[in-house]
């Protein structure tokens, strides 16, 4: 069953010195539920969030909070609280205060403040530390307290901004567990911006893929996996090949000079379209059964499955096989009819190429400048 | 490795190496001749009698504490409201404040006293302005007021400047965190951006109060004579061999006073503000 709608942004547009970073954006998001904002740097995520806190305001416009406008209500009255992208907590403050500071605000008694943070310190596993000073705590600490000072206030919606892009994988890993764990327990609207695609669809109910200042996709997170709307999101949430192709009819897809059956209809007749195919879905044959035949560029080994990729035609495929496959070899491929996922022509179409110049180390490279840059151009961009 | 460091750390004695000449010669050994003269008598003899004698001067110490304490508190709450106001304003308007601030600086504190002087003298711009409104005279030079004030002309811009900084490296995101929580401007001032500016108050109250506590220049121009302070009384002291005793006694005292208050102070916004280091 459908929770209700909590908040609704409807039309929202907002550019920093001309600069648009938010262009006419619709979004429900409803009560109880963990909703993250994926894209890459600069797609406007942070800005959604900021404006859902209070702290920008939309060029144009509404913010809904159970259907009452509040376009212009301040962040400190609103009933939403934010964990922030470098935790920002109070260094004139230690672990207790930092996570009371909100209680003291609504001037609670001194006895709910102190059950109250109890619990938080409980919940994020941190008991014993209110004595702590927050510089003395590792960044997964902080982040705990962080998140236990907005959670203790029962916000009816927690605003969670990158906050574990300063982890390492491991902990992080830990944390996306232990968020989804907490979401559930306190059934607090959780509302996520991440760049990182794993962990929106390992904690996600609803993932919304933004590029550009728009939304590109909204759906749950198998959804966004399997029935990608766009190359661009195709491309962003795990790997893809994507081929140019053509849609003869309904269920005959043709590309890399082949025609092929499909799941797929709807299309106009010969309608330039875009093919993706993932890479775990791409089967290694031999050359007299393949429906494509390739050669092999490169192979490495990932310990589940190798990753291979293969020249068809001059387009480099990328294929996720448990079978070794020997470097320059020369190999078929098989694709099945419901591994073939057909998308409308969109502009993201021609940006993307093939996996001739992928690297592992320029993807993690990109991620690494994705952190830096990011408050700098989209947070503070005044 | 061990060789690199080593050789790292002697060059850095060797650049150290003026500097320590420097303030052995000129301001160790000074301070131990102070301590020398505080307890000795005009025959070399070691003796408690100077620094008993400054019961004597209580008064005089009394006295220049509350004028240093009063000025430091006026130049607080001007200051803060300003520095604050400057770390918000846009570019524009914040360096010509800064500038506004930082020109007195550039002048004598010498000549800019005597231009005080000359601005609120019985003769001066103020009174001749006065007259010709109607108004009758004011007599300013010669009261506490005057030496207060002049105090308060003079290092304003010690107690503004600090605070500015630590307010200008203010992350706002500990602004947004507090208004996330709940808080209304009015406690976002009070319990995020006053406590984290705290280190810049603290050197902005001793870097008025300590040159306050001992100039003897602004009381004896703008108090007409009639305010003995303790930088007054040091200086006069030292005009003549034979009080040099009394002098260093009264010095060394004071001395104490500054370190003590320092301390205390420092030991304040330690305490409240934990590792935060400006």
């Amino acid at each position: 069953m459908e929770k209700p709608v909590l908040i609704r942004l409807k039309g929202i547009s907002k550019s920093f010195d001309g600069e648009t970073v938010l262009d006419n954006i619709d979004l429900d998001i409803h009560d109880e539920e963990f909703i993250t904002l994926l894209g890459p740097s600069g797609c406007g995520k942070t800005t959604t969030l900021r404006i859902i806190g209070g702290f920008e305001t939309p060029d144009s416009g509404d913010v809904f909070f159970e259907g009452k406008r509040i376009n212009d209500l301040p962040p400190y009255r609103r009933q939403v609280n934010t964990v922030f992208q470098r935790y920002a907590l109070f260094p004139h403050l230690n672990v207790f205060e930092n996570i009371a500071f909100g209680l003291r605000i609504k001037k609670l008694s001194e006895k709910e403040i102190r059950t109250r943070v109890k619990e938080m310190l409980e919940l994020v596993n941190l008991r014993g530390f209110e004595k702590r000073h927050v510089s003395t705590l590792s960044g997964g600490q902080q982040q705990r307290v962080a998140i236990a000072r907005a959670l203790v206030n029962n916000p009816k919606v927690l605003l969670l901004d990158e906050p574990l892009a300063a982890l390492d994988l491991k902990l992080r890993k830990d944390m996306q567990n232990e968020l989804k764990n907490i979401q559930k327990k306190t059934h607090i609207t959780f509302i996520y911006v991440t760049h990182d695609q794993e962990e929106a669809l390992t904690m996600s109910d609803t993932v919304v893929v933004m590029a550009e200042g728009r939304i590109q996709q909204i759906g749950s997170p198998v959804d966004i996996y399997n029935e990608p709307v766009n190359a661009f999101s195709a491309d962003f949430i795990g790997e893809s090949n994507i081929i140019d192709g053509v849609m003869l009819e309904d269920y005959k897809a043709k590309f890399s000079g082949k025609v092929f059956d499909c799941l797929d209809f709807g299309f106009e007749k010969n309608e330039p379209v875009d093919i993706v195919i993932r890479p775990e879905d791409v089967d290694v044959v031999p050359v007299e059964r393949g429906m494509l035949v390739g050669k092999v560029v490169n192979v490495t080994f990932k310990g589940v499955h190798y990753e291979v990729i293969v020249d068809v035609d001059d387009y480099k495929w990328m294929i996720q096989t448990t079978d070794y496959v020997a470097p320059e070899a020369t190999i078929g491929i098989y694709i099945e009819p419901d591994a073939i996922h057909v998308m409308k022509k969109s502009k993201y179409s021609s940006l993307i190429g093939d996996y001739s110049s992928y690297s592992e180390e320029l993807e993690r490279l990109s991620d690494v400048d994705e952190i830096r840059e990011e408050p700098a151009e989209e947070r503070y961009a005044e | 490795m061990r060789s690199n460091v080593r050789y790292r750390s002697l060059l850095e004695r060797a650049a150290a190496a003026p500097h320590m000449v420097w303030s052995i010669l000129f301001i160790v050994a000074p301070l131990f001749f102070v301590l020398y003269f505080a307890i000795t008598d005009a025959e070399g003899h070691i003796t408690l009698n100077n620094l008993a004698s400054l019961t004597d001067y209580s008064n005089i110490f009394l006295l220049s504490v509350s004028f240093a304490l009063i000025a430091t508190i006026i130049c607080l709450l001007i200051g803060y409201p300003l520095a604050y106001f400057m770390s918000r304003t846009g570019k524009t308007t914040r360096r010509v404040l800064l500038l506004l601030l930082m020109l007195p600086m550039w002048i004598s504190l010498l000549i800019r006293t005597y231009s005080l002087m000359a601005l609120l003298d019985n003769g001066g711009l103020l009174n001749s302005l006065l007259v010709s409104l109607g108004f009758g005279r004011i007599r300013i030079i010669g009261t506490g007021g005057a030496v207060i004030l002049g105090m308060i002309y003079d290092f304003l811009p010690y107690m503004v400047l600090p605070i500015y900084t630590v307010l200008t490296k203010l992350d706002p995101r500990y602004i947004e965190a507090a208004a996330d929580l709940g808080c209304n401007s009015l406690q976002v001032l009070g319990k995020v951006i006053i406590p984290l500016s705290l280190p810049g108050v603290i050197s902005g109250i001793t870097m008025v109060f300590v040159p306050s506590i001992s100039t003897f220049y602004i009381s004896q121009k703008l108090g007409g004579g009639a305010f003995d302070l303790i930088g007054d009384t040091i200086e006069r002291q030292f005009q003549h061999p034979s009080t040099y005793h009394t002098g260093a006694a009264i010095s060394l005292v004071m001395m104490i006073l500054i370190i003590i208050s320092v301390a205390i102070m420092n030991r304040f916004s330690d305490s409240n503000s934990g590792g935060f280091v400006v």
